[in-house]
């Protein structure tokens, strides 16, 4: 036995779900891919026959395609923001985390992207986009942020997976191929490692800026147009903290899975699952921060146009909506989180399920509601989503699901050497760290 | 000096005949979406009359408000289009390009009129009308946003004449068919940068005033207000 195959004895499980595949999988994988034919069937009877076949109408132009753009865009923000923020601040517990983390933020953004696409009334002529661009449009940004945004998530997922990728490589087993290029001729040097070590730092640094900037973006969409309720200047914060929100929750979700299908419960411990049970909780109370201050504002201005659409949401026609998401993203996740005798994985799996809802319904409510209630009179229209919305939405989920599965099957979702560096080096280096913070133990 | 066309609603003489949206829809080659898609808010109308209450209980009046695109100094459409699909011309006049329009629906939502409508479904028109079509005016395509012209394509047409016969073009060259068909007069058009045009001098009675002012989209289209 060569020495690497012997080093990696400790971590051997972090290999198995690339090495053995069940029936469990295939069974998964086919009913995933089932879903995924019917909404691409949906789709394809809305793209011949028009944006009629959704509930769409006139003046409700936006419903669960723009949506679930912006709730996609915002579960992104799990990963590269977590990860990178956690990395930063150093953060040992991090390690056998961020790859998961990491993971969503790069494809989740195809559905984002996916959904607007799909939203189109003509979806032949997307690329008009790079042929005719209008700068002014806040739409435009978008799309300048997030290829942004998916080229730096996407480096930085691949940097700390090189490694990982060089492991794949000596260990022999499938796709070896795939395993030599993708691993860049990583030997594992110091040059090598020094240099992988400046690479992730600097992405770490860029993507959190740009991470920002992206849901800023989407929040722009709508505050920029002048419709009430939507023109704040409080949706950029409040969309970012939101996409942090739900992208938390998303994470969190994941690793249950992980944990439980690959049985890393050794690598996913409940301290894993405390730790961001606080992220979440401090998330949570963010939330209600933003929407305590953006419904006061709203109601003591009491401008009618604004109270219209606020009385719809409080008590009218949007109400199960709105408390429906306040439920699902407050009364249910604060309790659970607030304790940490229910901060372990399985409580934090239900809250997070619950925030993951809840963020879905927060923007139902902000984009239908001001879309339902035009400022100059209009013809009561109601809109309620069809078959054709909620199939595609359904296999956008399979979608993202299956690619994540697949990821796993070719790469470790928890990073190998990276949990190996904390076992071998980290230890000596805390205890030097914290030397450095306290006086009278001896250095400088 | 460049033209800045515009229109004259009088809500005193206006009363409710739709015989603006039936020219606009025979001049225009809207389609027809038939009563079931009407239900759901899916019909096309450039110009349409719309319903609300003025006052409070008791003293209240239903009124009745024909609505055609504002054609906005500062439009908020414009600036959200992605692709540049909907523009100013040098006229004031706000456009569509049909052929580059991504049917993202941007344009429609920022619309503080709500003015614009979607083509939820390819145009369809019954057997009979067919050969009816205005050809002076393209037809939609599925997935695209229209709206009303200011019907410029009338405007082509007379400044084409004005030229033929070798002259300027006058006042009654180049009216809208809204404007044309009102059978009680209620509506003018014409040239808001001569201060002696009718628009212009009706522009500044003492009953004129426009919509949601307050935004600052300047609106071309001046109501003349009802029962002063």
């Amino acid at each position: 036995m060569d020495p690497k195959r012997m080093s990696l004895e400790e971590d051997a499980i972090l290999l198995q779900p690339i090495q053995r595949t069940g029936k469990a999988f295939y069974v998964t994988l086919f009913s995933l891919l089932a879903v995924i034919l019917w909404a691409a069937w949906a789709y394809m009877y809305q793209y011949r026959n028009g944006l009629g076949v959704t509930g769409l109408a006139r003046p409700i132009f936006w419903g669960v395609y723009i949506t679930n753009f912006v709730f996609f865009i915002g579960i992104s923000h799990a990963g590269t923001l977590i990860s990178a923020i956690l990395r930063l601040a150093k953060a040992e517990w991090r390690r056998s985390i961020t790859r998961s983390a990491e993971v969503i933020t790069v494809l989740v953004l195809f559905f984002g992207v996916g959904n607007i696409l799909m939203d189109l009334g003509r979806p032949d002529r997307m690329l008009n986009i790079l042929q005719y661009p209008h700068f002014k449009s806040p739409l435009l940004w978008d799309v300048s942020s997030i290829t942004v945004y998916l080229t730096a998530s996407s480096i930085y997922l691949y940097l700390p997976l090189i490694p990982d990728i060089a492991i794949l490589r000596d260990h022999g087993g499938k796709y070896q191929w795939l395993y030599r290029i993708l691993a860049l001729g990583w030997k594992g040097t110091e040059k090598q490692h020094h240099l992988l070590e400046r690479g992730i730092s600097i992405m770490a640094i860029l993507v959190i800026p740009i991470a920002v900037s992206v849901h800023t973006v989407v929040s722009f969409v709508f505050a920029m147009t002048i419709q009430p309720m939507w023109h704040t200047a409080i949706f950029g914060p409040y969309f970012v903290a939101g996409a942090i929100f739900s992208g938390i929750a998303a994470l969190i979700v994941a690793m249950n899975l992980i944990r439980k299908v690959y049985h890393l419960e050794d690598y996913l411990r409940p301290v894993h699952f405390n730790n961001l049970g606080v992220l979440l909780l401090v998330m949570t109370l963010l939330w209600f921060y933003f929407t305590f201050t953006e419904y006061l504002t709203t109601y003591y201005g009491g401008e009618p146009i604004h109270m219209t659409i606020f009385w719809n949401k409080f008590t009218g026609r949007f109400a199960p909506y709105f408390w429906g998401m306040f439920l699902f993203c407050f009364v249910i996740p604060l309790p659970i989180l607030s304790f940490q005798k229910t901060r372990t994985p399985y409580g934090t799996l239900i809250a997070s399920i619950s925030v993951i809802i809840g963020m879905w319904l927060e923007r139902y409510v902000i984009v239908v509601p001001t879309l339902t209630h035009p400022r100059l009179p209009n013809e009561t229209v109601l809109y309620s989503p069809t078959w054709v919305e909620w199939s595609v939405f359904a296999g956008c989920v399979s979608f993202f699901i299956l690619l994540y599965m697949t990821f796993t099957k070719l790469f470790p979702i928890v990073s190998i050497w990276e949990v190996q560096e904390g076992r071998e080096k980290s230890m000596a280096e805390v205890q030097e760290r914290i030397k450095t913070y306290l006086p009278g133990i001896g250095v400088e | 000096m460049m033209h800045k066309w515009g229109m004259v609603i009088d809500l005193d003489r206006c009363s409710g005949c739709q015989a603006c949206m039936a020219a606009c829809h025979a001049e225009n080659n809207i389609a027809i979406v038939g009563p079931e898609e009407a239900a759901k808010g899916r019909t096309i109308h450039w110009i349409e009359l719309l319903p609300y209450i003025e006052g409070e209980f008791p003293h209240i009046k239903a009124r009745l408000l024909p609505r055609p695109c504002m054609h906005c100094e500062h439009p908020a459409c414009i600036k959200v289009c992605p692709v540049g699909a909907t523009y100013a011309n040098e006229e004031g006049i706000v456009g569509i390009i049909h052929s580059r329009c991504i049917g993202c629906r941007y344009c429609t939502t920022a619309c503080p009129y709500t003015v614009r409508s979607f083509n939820w479904y390819e145009p369809r028109w019954p057997k009979e009308m067919k050969g009816s079509l205005n050809r002076d005016v393209s037809v939609r395509k599925k997935g695209v946003v229209e709206k009303c012209s200011f019907c410029h394509h009338r405007l082509l047409r007379a400044r084409e004449k004005a030229r033929a016969e070798n002259r300027e073009l006058l006042p009654d060259d180049y009216i809208p068919a809204c404007v044309q068909a009102c059978p009680s007069q209620a509506m003018y058009f014409g040239d808001l940068n001569d201060p002696f045009s009718k628009v212009s001098e009706l522009s500044r009675e003492r009953r004129a005033f426009k919509l949601l002012e307050d935004l600052g989209t300047e609106p071309k289209v001046i109501y003349l207000s009802e029962g002063m």
